[in-house]
């Protein structure tokens, strides 16, 4: 059992997971910022490896993909990064980014160096289902990682049992088919969504993401799954401060408390 | 050798459908009901009777005797200039947007790069009574200023692209994202042969017109509905599909793609894929792409709006890999002295898109009964601006 797999033991609501981009703003930045949102009460981390054409971000992380490019972050720079974050953090940590850089690096590779270094799982939003079953998943599992899938309020009933069955960490409920950084649905057919998901009764814990904000989206969507991630909010709290260390403790607690 | 698509949407080992899980339940509506749809005689009538009464096929298939007689061949131009809106693009907005309104879609999308497409795109949605929003990259829409004006006369919306290289793969990243947040009304007509299965096939199908056409014209000029050569250029590769789909299966007949070299392959500035390209993913298919060794997307260029992609389409791809058709790089001043060969030789204006094919003709070792065939893809009227500035006209 992997962290991840330790921590949804542990504890089933309020988890709270912050996603940032890695080698921004600055390229050394990856590990301080991890160690800062344990520090502050971050349950899990995402750390996102950048791509130049992130279709499924909205422009503040397709501006700091951009930025960690040009700040020099590659997947070979970041599991350098990496081989130093055990045991200085110790909870669970998620790769997150698209097929292509992972494909050029070749999975079996990747997913060998991300168990080498202590990830703990990996979402690739572009790495479809099928693709996944037919090409990698021994790779992941040989490597005790856990990959995590995507559900919208299009999914059908039978393609989230499908990912439930497939899916050995959590899954990953979008608040609405959108890219990411806008705000949340608040509509009824959303909660219908979110209720008609929960009533499923899935194996894995379901954890809401895009359009987390604030403390009101985090309760909000506590309400329906296990705990919610914030990305775009948090990114956007990093930008432009030489101190952005500064800020990430009361960022942190603002999303979880609203202080 | 089998050139095909198989039912899980490979050309070889290019092709499927890498897309977030928000684009799965419109990829696989479309996937699931695209071929039942084309193939229903309701769609045919309706489809045959636009290409014919709106668009003006057939397309003539012009012997261009002075080209010829400079080549020492016999060199035939496939007019797809003279459709309706200027090029090739609207054989596939015609196919597509029938198919939307057969899918109960209300709103249109569309990325673009040199604006023929957008063009084509504004054109069908303004003929159809739809919304249509375009997305074009920010330098493009600089330089292609008059296709802009088009679009927004016939109703659509132009969203300038204001990422990357502000140029064609930038605009279908966010026509990708605009489709990702509207999933339920939208359709997006892509418009080449790249992207997310089922696409690459239904619009090489949608081209395959330009193809089918030929052989029958060829016969009736010729005697023999197989040439020597076929010719066409590449960006994402849609004329070029739609100019080797009939022939794929000749193995006799040499199909050369010319793709963009810019100031040259080895220049830092070109978009040569093939050449340059290695294996991975971009816009939702496994292809060969312009890549880092990271794995993160090369700005292409090019002198052309068209062919300045970073990619091929996936059955290029595979064509490429099993050696079928002949990869050929030509620069910006090649393709331009061509368009200018064929204006002088031919009075005819191509764009400069199609004139990186016609310039692929200077290296080929003709034999005197040799036929070739170029797909003349569109015409040079969005380029002039281009032209003035390159020859001091």
């Amino acid at each position: 059992m992997n962290t991840l797999q330790q921590l949804f033991q542990r504890k089933q609501n309020n988890i709270l997971s912050v996603y940032y981009t890695a080698g921004y703003p600055k390229l050394a930045a990856t590990l301080p910022i991890a160690q800062a949102l344990e520090l502050a009460g971050a349950d899990f981390l995402e750390i996102g490896f950048p791509y130049s054409d992130p279709l499924a971000d909205g422009p503040v992380i397709q501006k700091s993909s951009e930025e960690a490019i040009a700040n020099g972050m590659t997947l070979n720079v970041l599991f350098e990064q990496l081989k130093s974050i055990r045991p200085s953090v110790k909870i669970p940590i998620l790769l997150m980014g698209y097929a292509n850089p992972m494909l050029q690096y070749g999975v079996e590779n990747f997913c060998k160096k991300a168990a080498e270094v202590g990830v703990d799982g990996v979402i690739v939003p572009d790495l479809p289902l099928h693709e996944y079953e037919e090409f990698y998943k021994p790779y992941f599992e040989d490597n005790g990682l856990s990959n995590i899938f995507l559900i919208t309020p299009q999914t059908s009933e039978a393609r989230i049992r499908k990912i439930d069955d497939l899916s050995n960490g959590f899954i990953y409920m979008l608040s609405s088919s959108a890219t990411t950084g806008k705000s949340l649905n608040t509509s009824d057919d959303i909660s219908a969504y979110y209720q008609r998901v929960k009533n499923m009764n899935l194996k894995n814990k379901l954890i809401i993401g895009f359009g987390i904000s604030d403390n009101a989206s985090f309760v909000r969507a506590n309400q329906y799954a296990s705990g919610a991630i914030v990305g775009s909010a948090f990114v956007k709290t990093l930008a432009g401060k030489h101190d952005y260390l500064a800020h990430i403790d009361a960022f942190v607690k603002g999303i979880k408390e609203g202080v | 050798m089998n050139y095909r698509v198989n039912e899980k949407g490979y050309y070889g080992d290019f092709g499927g459908a890498y897309i977030p899980e928000m684009l799965y339940p419109n990829i696989e509506d479309l996937r699931t009901c695209y071929l039942d749809i084309i193939n229903s005689p309701i769609f045919q009538i309706e489809y045959q009777d636009l290409l014919k009464n709106y668009v003006g096929r057939p397309s003539p298939l012009y012997h261009a005797e002075r080209l010829s007689k400079r080549y020492g061949a016999t060199i035939y131009l496939k007019r797809e200039d003279l459709n309706h809106t200027g090029a090739h693009k609207i054989n596939n907005t015609i196919g597509q947007i029938i198919l939307a309104e057969r899918l109960g879609k209300k709103r249109i999308i569309a990325e673009t790069g040199a604006g023929q497409h957008g063009v084509a795109t504004a054109t069908v949605c303004a003929l159809k009574g739809l919304e249509c929003v375009i997305y074009m990259g920010e330098v493009d829409i600089k330089r292609q200023a008059p296709n802009v004006a088009r679009m927004k006369m016939m109703g659509a919306t132009v969203i300038p692209a204001t990422s990357g290289s502000k140029t064609l793969k930038d605009a279908t990243n966010e026509a990708m994202r605009d489709w990702i947040n509207n999933p339920v009304d939208t359709h997006y007509i892509i418009g080449s042969v790249v992207g997310p299965h089922p696409y690459p096939e239904m619009v090489s199908l949608f081209q395959s017109v330009i193809s089918e056409e030929t052989k029958t014209q060829l016969f009736s000029q010729t005697g023999s509905s197989q040439p020597d050569y076929v010719l066409a250029c590449v960006g994402g590769g849609s004329n070029a599909m739609g100019m080797f789909y009939h022939f794929l299966d000749d193995e006799n007949v040499q199909l050369i793609a010319a793709e963009a070299a810019g100031l040259g392959v080895n220049s830092g500035h070109s978009a040569a894929t093939s050449i340059l390209g290695r294996e991975g993913v971009l816009h939702g298919s496994r292809t060969i792409l312009m890549q880092t060794d990271d794995g993160q997307v090369i700005e292409p260029y090019s002198i052309s709006a068209g062919l300045d992609y970073p990619g091929i389409g996936p059955q290029h791809a595979h064509l490429h890999k099993v050696k079928r058709v002949k990869y050929v790089a030509i620069t910006d001043d090649e393709a331009m002295q061509a368009c200018m060969l064929c204006s002088k030789l031919e009075g005819i204006i191509p764009a400069i898109e199609t004139g990186h094919a016609l310039a692929a003709l200077e290296n080929i070792a003709f034999k005197k009964t040799d036929v070739a065939v170029i797909c003349l893809s569109g015409r040079g009227d969005k380029d002039l601006d281009t032209f003035m500035n390159y020859f001091k006209l």
